[in-house]
């Protein structure tokens, strides 16, 4: 994303195009600012007709999120957003953590082992990804319900950590792959065991690409809709689950609230978009994309 | 580069008393743990659903033993005509969002390809997108969407001089889903396409510089080769996760007006969790999952010649 710039196609911009560059920025984020601004406006302002442009902020309807009941006097989450906060944090963040431990010795051994077929293994991973969510949603209900587990933290953390692990050990692996091998051969001749080696040589080096899988596993799942929405019950919801039943609840829809709660909700993935860039594409397409 | 420093056999090999630094049985200890989690919740799910296809069985009554069918399930989805116009319902938003990726993600390409001050920070808008739950998106494009207070009913009905509701018509609520599924990946492909341009030879472009070629000739010849690889990585991509795309769905249209915008993934989300038809559901489930399979395939051989071409693979 920092291209070299002796090179001729990526001489620096001039003030013409870096203009251009910056109006179709904000374009494009336009829908998004929209909406957030709802989160802000009182809903006679967030729903009027023409737009309002220039309006007086309030905070009511974040007020309300963390109180649970509007300013009218409905209560709007039994629970309370934050109790859909906590289970998000804590489902993403569990099952981000098991699957970073899982994938970093799956990687380990992918990268440093000489296994037969880990190219196969490798490819049967990134399908596992590719899979309809769906194809192995609905079996999954089924068998939690049978072993009476539909509902429960485990359930949701065990599936979320299997849906991280094919995109961890991808990234792991081609993170690892750029280290540099000898050190850690020298280590294993002076008789170094492995986990040390893991632990002491790899681990340092691993730092910045540790994080940012983590970071961006972070994110797939505290964005997935689906698993939760089958697969949670009432102790579990997660925050895009909650925010859908604020529209459809009885109260009417109620845009602001559901901008206030989307913007808490937007918040970490917009960071993600400013410090991770050049993981990004790496991210997304699974390590198959070099860069 | 190498030959520089040759070391003997054994201490490449790294092998001590305790065996070789590569030794594959430790390997596969070390790859186990991850294996077993992923069949558990993946495989096995699979080879389930497989299953399943053969009965009639509701998931909302799991004590009724399952009933078996044979290839029933299968037979009734063939002959189906709402299964097929879910195909090519599905079929089309692919084809639309896919087209409509690959255009504004290179157009986003070609403005942002140079470097400038604050680039990050402009990115950051643009990427954000991709980055959204696209739950959250699918609702807010309604906010767009839905007159009265939309702006997008808004705007359309100052110019035509009438009331608009996209939704309302099959082609506006197929077109929302479209715009909606594109705008959060062109940045998707913005970020491909940059990535082909940087193994963008330096050499080339300067000699294309000096021997003055034209824009067109200097993109065809000079800048496009090394940007093939990665637009058919691209659109393989961009196909399977459309084909996958539920959410977006889900939340704009919810399959309407009608069903006329519903596709395979609504149609097996109905079929499964609305009217518990599990052993359907499963049936048209893993006809999704053979699609996906031959497309990954197809992905698949992309990246490895790819990677021939280039030997840099990831």
């Amino acid at each position: 994303m920092t291209p070299d710039s002796d090179h001729p196609m990526f001489r620096p911009a001039g003030w013409r195009r870096t203009a251009a560059c910056a109006c179709v920025g904000v374009i494009y984020f336009i829908p998004v600012l929209w909406m957030l601004l709802a989160g802000i406006k009182t809903r006679q302002d967030a729903m009027a007709t023409p737009p309002k442009l220039f309006f007086a902020p309030t905070l009511d309807h974040f007020r309300s999120l963390f109180t649970g009941f509007t300013p009218e006097g409905q209560q709007v989450f039994p629970a309370g957003f934050i109790f859909y906060v906590f289970n998000s944090l804590f489902i993403s963040a569990t099952s981000v953590l098991l699957a970073m431990i899982l994938a970093l010795l799956a990687a380990y051994g992918v990268a440093r082992m000489s296994i037969r077929g880990t190219h196969w293994l490798m490819f049967y991973t990134l399908a596992m990804r590719m899979i309809p969510p769906l194809t192995t949603i609905i079996p999954l209900y089924v068998i939690f319900s049978k072993l009476g587990m539909g509902g429960t933290y485990p359930e949701i953390i065990l599936v979320y950590t299997a849906f991280n692990l094919p995109f961890a050990i991808w990234m792991l692996r081609s993170f690892l792959s750029e280290l540099p091998r000898a050190a850690e051969e020298a280590a294993w001749l002076d008789g170094t065991s492995r986990p040390m080696i893991l632990w002491r040589i790899c681990l340092p080096q691993l730092r910045g690409g540790l994080a940012a899988t983590a970071i961006i596993a972070f994110v797939f799942t505290w964005n997935d809709f689906l698993f939760s929405q089958i697969l949670t019950g009432q102790d579990t919801r997660t925050i895009p689950i909650a925010l859908l039943r604020v529209l459809g609840a009885d109260v009417g829809t109620d845009w602001g609230l559901f901008a206030a709660g989307g913007a808490i909700y937007l918040a970490p993935v917009l960071l993600v978009a400013f410090f991770l860039q050049n993981q990004l594409l790496r991210g997304a397409t699974f390590g198959t994309v070099p860069r | 580069m190498s030959g520089a420093l040759t070391l003997p056999a054994v201490q490449t090999a790294a092998k001590t008393s305790r065996g070789t630094f590569a030794d594959s049985t430790r390997g596969w200890q070390l790859i186990a743990p991850a294996m077993v989690v992923l069949c558990l919740m993946n495989l096995v799910p699979i080879l389930w659903s497989i299953g399943m296809g053969f009965f009639r069985y509701r998931a909302d009554r799991l004590r009724t033993p399952p009933h078996f069918l044979g290839l029933s399930n299968y037979l009734d989805l063939l002959t189906d005509d709402d299964i097929w116009e879910r195909v090519t319902n599905t079929g089309q938003m692919i084809l639309g969002s896919v087209l409509l990726q690959i255009a504004v993600g290179a157009a986003l390409t070609g403005l942002f390809y140079r470097p400038f001050p604050g680039r990050r920070l402009v990115l950051m808008l643009v990427l954000a997108p991709m980055l959204l739950s696209t739950v959250f998106v699918g609702t807010f494009f309604n906010f767009f969407i839905l007159p009265p207070f939309g702006l997008v009913p808004m705007l359309l009905g100052a110019v035509l001089g009438h009331p608009v509701n996209p939704l309302a018509s099959p082609a506006g609520a197929m077109a929302s889903l479209i715009v909606a599924d594109a705008w959060m990946w062109s940045p998707f492909v913005m970020l491909m396409l940059m990535a082909g341009l940087s193994s963008v030879s330096k050499d080339l472009c300067e000699a294309a510089e000096i021997d003055r070629a034209g824009r067109w000739n200097r993109f065809r010849t000079v800048i496009f080769p090394s940007l093939q690889g990665v637009l058919l990585l691209a659109v393989l991509f961009r196909i399977i996760e459309s084909f996958n795309a539920f959410d977006l769905v889900f939340t704009i249209t919810n399959g309407g007006p009608g069903t006329s915008t519903e596709t395979l993934s609504t149609e097996i989300y109905g079929d499964a969790f609305v009217l518990f038809e599990t052993g359907r559901a499963s049936a048209l489930a893993n006809f999704s999952t053979f699609v996906i399979i031959v497309l990954a395939n197809l992905y698949f051989q992309a990246i490895r010649e790819r990677n021939r071409d280039s030997p840099a693979p990831a």
